[in-house]
C-alpha cells in the first residue's frame, strides 16, 4: 500500500482524510484506483493534477513507478508563464 | 484617394514610394519598402522601438508622416552595418548579452548611435537618461548600458 | 522520464562560458522576423471590432453594411464558430477571442473584417452595428465576492465553493499541513495583516500579430509570435473543428512574452478570416488593444496572519488569498496559495485561495503566476515581525528557511535546495552591511517556484561535413538556442560553432509544450542532451563496423569514437567529421533524437536585496542598489541567466513601484497605453548586481534548474520592506506610486 497525502480541497471532499492508503505501483494505478474508490475527487482529477513521488513533480507518465515507501503528494495541478 | 509621391534618402541610397497622406514613416518603411528592421512597439512614440534618424535627428518614426521624408535623409536599423562589418554598438550587443528577445534592439542600437555621436564619453547616467525612450522588457536595461558605454569606450580608443 | 538520476560531477569544456547567440547577428541588424515583419502575395488586413462597454449582452450583429463595402473580403463573428466546444478551458479561449452571448470586459472582441488595406479595414469596423444590452459590472476583486455583486457566469463555480457565495466565486484551493491554532498559541507576537497589489501586465514589447493562410483544401499554414506554436496549432484546431495535422504552425522569432504569449487571441481569427476570404490574412494588435484585451495577470487580495516566537522561529502561518483573473475562471490562486510560505519550514501552515471573476480581460500567465503576490504579502509580514521583535530580517529567514527534508508548505519533502545558501551569500555580501543615508531603507525577500518539464523534443542531426543541427520546438525567447547548442557541444565534444539550433515548426516534430514553466533549458537541454548520446552511439556503432571489432568496446572521448581499451585493439580515434564523412557507406545519415516527457524538474529560490530612497516632498521612490542571489542548479550560459535574474527584479520593481491597471467608474481601462502604463525605464535603474548560486538539480544531467521565472516573485516584497523602512510607514498596497506612498506617509 502506498500512503498519498491529499491538499487541503481534496480532503475536503472526502471529509476532511488528509493521507489515505492506496495499492499502487505505477502513477496510473494509483489515479486510477484514486477515482474508483473516491469518487469525490473525480472532478478534481477530471481537471488535472500533479504528483509529488519523493519530492519530485510529475504530471502525465502512467508508467513512473511508486515504490511502497515513496513518498507520494497529490498537488493542484501547476502551470508556468 | 490619391497618392503622395516621396522622393527621399534612406541608409545613403535614394528612393522614392507613393503614400497616403496619413500614412506613417514607419509603415512606409515596413510596408512600403520592406525595412522591417524598425519595430512598431506602441503607435504613439512612447517605446521606441521604430527609432530612426531624420537629417541627424533622432526619432519615432511612427511619430513621423511617410510624406515628411520628401527630400531628407533616413537613417534605420538596416544602415547600421558597413558590408560585413557590424558597427562597434552592435558587436558590444552581442558580447555584453545585451538582448534577450531582441525586438527592442534596432531602436536601442539607432538611439545609442546618435547618443555616441554627440556624446562620445558618456557617463552611466547620461547614457541611462538619453536611451529613456527606449522600452525594453526582458533585461532590466542593466547589459544594455554596459554594451553601451563598452561600445563607447571602444569607440573613443578607435580614434 | 527523468533521464539520470544523480548529476554527474564532471568539468564542463563550453557549458558554463559565454559564446555568442547564434540568432545575435539577425537581431542586431534587423533581420531577424519577428510576429508582423512576414507577408504574403495577396494578403488581407484583418482587424477586430471590440466592446467599449465593461459588460452587456449582444443582442444582435448587423454585419450587411461592413460586408458589402468595397475591399472587405471576410466579416466574421462568434456564428461563424463552431457552437459547441466541449472542453471548457477551450470554450473560454474561444468566447475570449471572440465573444457570444455578451461582452464580459471593455475591449472583448466582439467581430472582425480582413480587407484590402488597414484603411478600409478601419472603416469597414465602423459599418458594423451590435446592439448592446447594457449590464452592471464590477472590476474590484472584493467587490465581485460580496453577494449581491453583477454576475458574470451563472453555475460556473466548482464543487469546492460553499453555497450562498457570489456566483462570481469559482473556485476554493486549500493548503497546508499541522494545526494553525495550535502554532498561535505558541506564538510570542501574531501579526495580522491586508495587502493588496494591482493586475499587471506582461508589458511584451511586441504586440500580438499572425499570419493566416486557410487552402480551400482544408489545410492552413499559421505564422504567429507565441511561446507555443504546438499550442496554437491544439488550441486552434480544436476551436475551428479541424485536425492538428491539417494545420502547420510556424513560431516566428519572439519579442518577449513572460507568459502572455501561452495563449491565443487573435490566430483562431485570423485563420477563419482567411477562410472566409480564400486569401492570407494578417493581424497585428495596436498597443490599446494588447492592454485592453490580453492578458494581464490577477489583481489580488490577501490577509495574513503568522505568529513568531521572540527568537524568530515562525510558529504558525496562515494567508486567506482572493485573485481575480478576469472574466473566465483560472486564476493563479491556486499557485499563489502553494508558494506562499514554500521557503520556510513550518510545522503548522495553512492557504486558502479563491479564485474570483471580474469584469476584466482573461488573466493569462505572467512569470511565475500567482506566485509574487502572495510572496509580497508573507515576506512582508515576516518583514515587520523581524523588525517588531528586534531581529534580523535575514537571520529570520536563515531560522525557518526550507531545506532538504522540509515537508513543503504545498505537501511534498524537498530535495536538495538552494534556499539557505541564497540566504547565506546575501549575508555575506558588502551589500547587507553598506551604509545607509537619511529616507533610505533596505528591503530584503525570499521567493519560490516549482519550475517545470513536459512535452519536447529534439532532432539532432549530423551534417555529412561533420557540422551538427538541432531541431527543437521551442520558441526563444532569452537566448535557449545558445544554450541547447552548447549543450549538444559539450555532449558531443565539438566546437560550440559546430553547431546551429533551430526552432522547428508543427510539422517537423512530435508535440511540444509551450515555452513557459522556466522548463527550456531544463527539459529541451535535457532532450538534446539524450539527443546527442543517441548519435553517440551510433557513432560509435559505425567506428566499431569500421574497425570490425565489438560496439561495446567503442567509447566516445573528446569529439571522437576511441577503442574502450587495450584488448579492442589499436585503432587511431574517428573524429565526428571523420565518421559523418563516410556515413553513407556505414549505414546511412547518422542522427538522434529525444521525445520525452521531461519530469525531475527542479524548484529553485532566491533571495533579493535593496536599497530604495524616498522623496518625502514627491512620493517618488528611487532604487539605489539591487542584488540578486539566485540558484540556477547550473548557469549553461551564464550571460543569459543573470538576464533573467536582472529582467525578473525588475518586471518586480515595475509591479512593485509603478503598474496598475486602472479602471473607472464606467468600467472601462484608463490607461492603455505605454505613457500611462508607466514601465521602468533606464533613468529608473541602478545596475542590477547578481549572484548566481549552482545546487546542481539531480534531475538533470548537468544539473539545471529552471531560472526564468523565480525572479520576479521576492522583488515585490523586497521593494516594499526597503520602502517602508525609508519612510517609516508600512506599505501594503502595491504599487506604492507617488500619491500612495505620499498618502501614506501624511497618515502616519
Amino acid at each position: 500500500m502506498v500512503r498519498v497525502r491529499l491538499w487541503g480541497s481534496l480532503a475536503a471532499a472526502i471529509g476532511g482524510q488528509t493521507e489515505i492508503e492506496v495499492e499502487a505501483g505505477t502513477l496510473r494505478e494509483l489515479l486510477d484506483t484514486l477515482a474508483r474508490d473516491y469518487p469525490a475527487l473525480q472532478p478534481q482529477l477530471e481537471r488535472g493534477v500533479s504528483v509529488a513521488i519523493d519530492g519530485v513533480i510529475y504530471n502525465d507518465d502512467w508508467f513512473t513507478p511508486i515504490r511502497p515507501d515513496s513518498e507520494v503528494v497529490l498537488l493542484a495541478r501547476l502551470k508556468g508563464g | 484617394m490619391s497618392r503622395i509621391h516621396v522622393t527621399t534618402t534612406i541608409n545613403g541610397e535614394a528612393a522614392e514610394f507613393l503614400c497616403d497622406a496619413g500614412e506613417t514613416l514607419l509603415d512606409v518603411l515596413r510596408d512600403r519598402l520592406g525595412l522591417t528592421g524598425s519595430k512598431e512597439g506602441c503607435g504613439t512614440g512612447d517605446c521606441g522601438a521604430c527609432s530612426v534618424v531624420l537629417d541627424g535627428r533622432l526619432v519615432c518614426a511612427c511619430l513621423v508622416l511617410g510624406a515628411e521624408a520628401e527630400g531628407r535623409t533616413v537613417g534605420t536599423i538596416e544602415g547600421m552595418t558597413t558590408g560585413e562589418a557590424l558597427h562597434p554598438l552592435q558587436r558590444k550587443f552581442l558580447e555584453h548579452a545585451a538582448l534577450q528577445c531582441g525586438i527592442c534592439t534596432p531602436g536601442f542600437l539607432v538611439a545609442a548611435k546618435a547618443l555616441l555621436e554627440r556624446t562620445p564619453d558618456p557617463t552611466e547616467e547620461e547614457a541611462r537618461y538619453w536611451l529613456a525612450g527606449n522600452l525594453c522588457r526582458c533585461t532590466g536595461y542593466d547589459k544594455i548600458i554596459r554594451a553601451v558605454l563598452d561600445a563607447a569606450a571602444e569607440m573613443r580608443e578607435a580614434h | 522520464m527523468a533521464l539520470d538520476s544523480k548529476t554527474e560531477a564532471r568539468k564542463f569544456k563550453i557549458v558554463g562560458t559565454r559564446p555568442l547567440r547564434p540568432d545575435g547577428i539577425d537581431k542586431v541588424t534587423g533581420r531577424a522576423r519577428f510576429g508582423a515583419d512576414m507577408s504574403a502575395p495577396g494578403m488581407l488586413v484583418g482587424l477586430i471590432l471590440r466592446s467599449p462597454h465593461p459588460h452587456a449582452r449582444i443582442r444582435s450583429i448587423d454585419t450587411t453594411r461592413a460586408e458589402s463595402m468595397e475591399g472587405v473580403h471576410a466579416v466574421v463573428t462568434r456564428a461563424d464558430f463552431p457552437a459547441f466546444v466541449e472542453d471548457e478551458a477551450l470554450a473560454d479561449v474561444l468566447d475570449n477571442c471572440m465573444a457570444g452571448e455578451k461582452a464580459l470586459y471593455d475591449g472583448h472582441a466582439v467581430a472582425a473584417v480582413a480587407a484590402t488595406s488597414g484603411a478600409v479595414a478601419r472603416a469597414a469596423l465602423k459599418l458594423i452595428e451590435v446592439e448592446y444590452e447594457l449590464l452592471a459590472h464590477v472590476t474590484d476583486v472584493d467587490e465581485a465576492m460580496r453577494p449581491d455583486a453583477p454576475a458574470l457566469h451563472e453555475d460556473r463555480a466548482d464543487e469546492t465553493v460553499p453555497a450562498g457565495m457570489s456566483d462570481n466565486v469559482m473556485a476554493r484551493h486549500e493548503f497546508g499541513h499541522g494545526d494553525i491554532d495550535a502554532g498561535f498559541a505558541k506564538a510570542d507576537r501574531v501579526l495580522e495583516r491586508s495587502y493588496r497589489t494591482e493586475a499587471t501586465h506582461q508589458g511584451y514589447i511586441e504586440p500580438h500579430a499572425c499570419l493566416a493562410t486557410f487552402g480551400s483544401d482544408g489545410q492552413a499554414d499559421l505564422w504567429c509570435c507565441t511561446q507555443g506554436h504546438y499550442m496554437v496549432r491544439n488550441t486552434c484546431a480544436a476551436i475551428l473543428g479541424m485536425e492538428q495535422g491539417r494545420l502547420r504552425v510556424t513560431a516566428s522569432e519572439i519579442g518577449g512574452g513572460f507568459g502572455g504569449k501561452t495563449t491565443v487571441f487573435l490566430e483562431p481569427v485570423a485563420l477563419m478570416l482567411s477562410k472566409k476570404a480564400g486569401r492570407p490574412v494578417k493581424m497585428v494588435m495596436g498597443r490599446a488593444e494588447v492592454f485592453r484585451a490580453t492578458g494581464p495577470t490577477a489583481s489580488s487580495s490577501i490577509d495574513v496572519r503568522i505568529g513568531m516566537a521572540k527568537d524568530g522561529r515562525i510558529t504558525a502561518g496562515f494567508a486567506e488569498l482572493r485573485y481575480q483573473g478576469g472574466a473566465y475562471p483560472g486564476s493563479p490562486v491556486d499557485m499563489g496559495s502553494m508558494s506562499a510560505f514554500a521557503p520556510y519550514d513550518l510545522e503548522h501552515v495553512k492557504t486558502v485561495g479563491w479564485d474570483v471573476v471580474t469584469n476584466r480581460p482573461k488573466q493569462a500567465a505572467y512569470r511565475a503566476p500567482g506566485a509574487p503576490m502572495a510572496a509580497f504579502a508573507v515576506e512582508s509580514a515576516i518583514d515587520e515581525l523581524a523588525r517588531e521583535l528586534g531581529l534580523d530580517p535575514l537571520e529570520v529567514r536563515l531560522k525557518n528557511a526550507a531545506r532538504e527534508g522540509t515537508r513543503a508548505s504545498y505537501g511534498p519533502t524537498f530535495p536538495a535546495i538552494g534556499l539557505e545558501a541564497t540566504l547565506r551569500k546575501a549575508k555575506d555580501h558588502p551589500h547587507w552591511s553598506a551604509p545607509l543615508g537619511p529616507n533610505q531603507g533596505r528591503g530584503v525577500a525570499c521567493g519560490f517556484w516549482f519550475n517545470f518539464g513536459g512535452d519536447t523534443c529534439v532532432s539532432l542531426n549530423i551534417t555529412p561535413d561533420g557540422t551538427v543541427t538541432v531541431s527543437e520546438g521551442n520558441p526563444d525567447i532569452g537566448g535557449s538556442r545558445a544554450s541547447m547548442s552548447m549543450m549538444a557541444a559539450e555532449e558531443l565534444g565539438i566546437p560550440y560553432e559546430k553547431v546551429r539550433t533551430i526552432i522547428a515548426d508543427t510539422g517537423a516534430l512530435g508535440q511540444n509544450d509551450v515555452t513557459d514553466g522556466s522548463r527550456v533549458t531544463f527539459a529541451v537541454g535535457l532532450a538534446t542532451i539524450e539527443a546527442a548520446r543517441a548519435a553517440k552511439r551510433e557513432m560509435c556503432k559505425r567506428a566499431a563496423r569500421i574497425w570490425e571489432i565489438e560496439e561495446d568496446a567503442v567509447v566516445w572521448e573528446d569529439g571522437a569514437a576511441r577503442p574502450a581499451g587495450p584488448n579492442a585493439g589499436k585503432h587511431p580515434p574517428m573524429s565526428l567529421a571523420e565518421i559523418a564523412a563516410v556515413a553513407t557507406n556505414t549505414g546511412g545519415p547518422i542522427a538522434g533524437h529525444c521525445e520525452v516527457n521531461a519530469e525531475g524538474a527542479g524548484v529553485s529560490f532566491a533571495t533579493h536585496m535593496v536599497d530604495t530612497e524616498v522623496d518625502p516632498e514627491t512620493g517618488a521612490v528611487k532604487i539605489l542598489r539591487y542584488t540578486v542571489f539566485q540558484d540556477a542548479g547550473k548557469a549553461v550560459h551564464p550571460a543569459y541567466v543573470e538576464g533573467q535574474f536582472q529582467g525578473g527584479a525588475v518586471q518586480g520593481i515595475g509591479w512593485a513601484l509603478n503598474e496598475e491597471y486602472i479602471y473607472g467608474e464606467d468600467g472601462r481601462l484608463q490607461n492603455a497605453g505605454f505613457l500611462d502604463y508607466r514601465i521602468p525605464v533606464a533613468s529608473d535603474l541602478p545596475m542590477i548586481d547578481t549572484v548566481i548560486l549552482e545546487i546542481p538539480n539531480p534531475g538533470h544531467p548537468y544539473g539545471v534548474r529552471g531560472v526564468g521565472e523565480t525572479s520576479i516573485v521576492p522583488p515585490l516584497a523586497a521593494v516594499a520592506n526597503a520602502v517602508s523602512h525609508a519612510a517609516g510607514v508600512r506599505l501594503t498596497h502595491l504599487p506604492i506610486s507617488p500619491p500612495r506612498l505620499l498618502a501614506a506617509i501624511g497618515a502616519k
